[in-house]
């Protein structure tokens, strides 16, 4: 198989399958090897709390545009050379990968706050609404107060 | 040709379908008789959105639906 290569400063995709973090992020590093730091954050389904499966939904032709927003946004508040924004959409079981944020920028401060406003974002301010199987059945998940105070800081 | 209704996340549940066609045009008040009285009652409130032809609307009681536009229903998202 080819190796994966970025061939723009934003990547940013839907995935409806597990992604690999190892391939992306080594692709995410050598497609910038100009920046002096890169930071990810990697967001899966919790473990425990009865959870058995997990659905993220979206709408077609909402979701990847804002995605699409949201890098473009991070990228000229914080300075970045680039940003990699891969989101799940589908069933995941616990322990699954979510969501997979990489932020590349000369110094670090930037790429951390710009990984931390992506990640606020996706959280409660893109177009994903997400459910749970329990034991009873699926429950949908709302918004926690604290996203939106999360949210709040970048304003 | 009609206008699709569509139900996103929780708002598929309380309707009991993924979508629905109805008559265009469609406007704000015929929206909330078409989708009956619990989704229009979430439809009041302001954390729910509208979008038609793929645009979130800034005011959702301005909605102007043509016969072939789709209509998305929108309720507070939880992503990541």
């Amino acid at each position: 198989m080819a190796r994966l290569a970025l061939s723009s400063p934003l990547d940013v995709r839907l995935l409806d399958k597990g992604l690999s973090v190892g391939e992306a992020l080594a692709a995410f590093n050598t497609a910038h090897d100009e920046a002096g730091g890169i930071v990810s954050f990697l967001g899966k389904v919790r473990p425990g709390d009865d959870v058995r499966a997990l659905e993220l939904s979206h709408y077609e032709p909402l979701t990847l545009p804002g995605m699409k927003e949201l890098a473009k946004a991070a990228r000229v508040r914080f300075d970045l050379e680039g940003a990699l924004v891969w989101h799940r959409v589908g069933v995941m079981s616990p322990g699954e990968t979510i969501v997979l944020v990489a932020t590349a920028a000369h110094h670090r401060r930037s790429a951390f706050d710009a990984a931390d406003y992506v990640m606020d974002h996706l959280k409660s301010a893109a177009w994903f609404w997400k459910r749970e199987r329990r034991a009873d059945g699926w429950h949908w998940i709302e918004p926690r107060a604290q996203d939106r105070i999360d949210l709040a800081r970048w304003n | 040709m009609s206008v699709t209704i569509l139900f996103l996340g929780p708002l598929r549940d309380i309707a009991g379908e993924q979508s629905r066609e109805v008559d265009g045009p469609l406007d704000w008040a015929g929206l909330r008789e078409a989708v009956g009285p619990e989704v229009a009652a979430q439809l009041n409130e302001d954390r729910v959105n509208l979008a038609c032809k793929g645009r979130v609307l800034a005011d959702k009681r301005a909605l102007k639906a043509e016969d072939g536009d789709e209509v998305a229903l929108l309720p507070p998202v939880s992503g990541g």
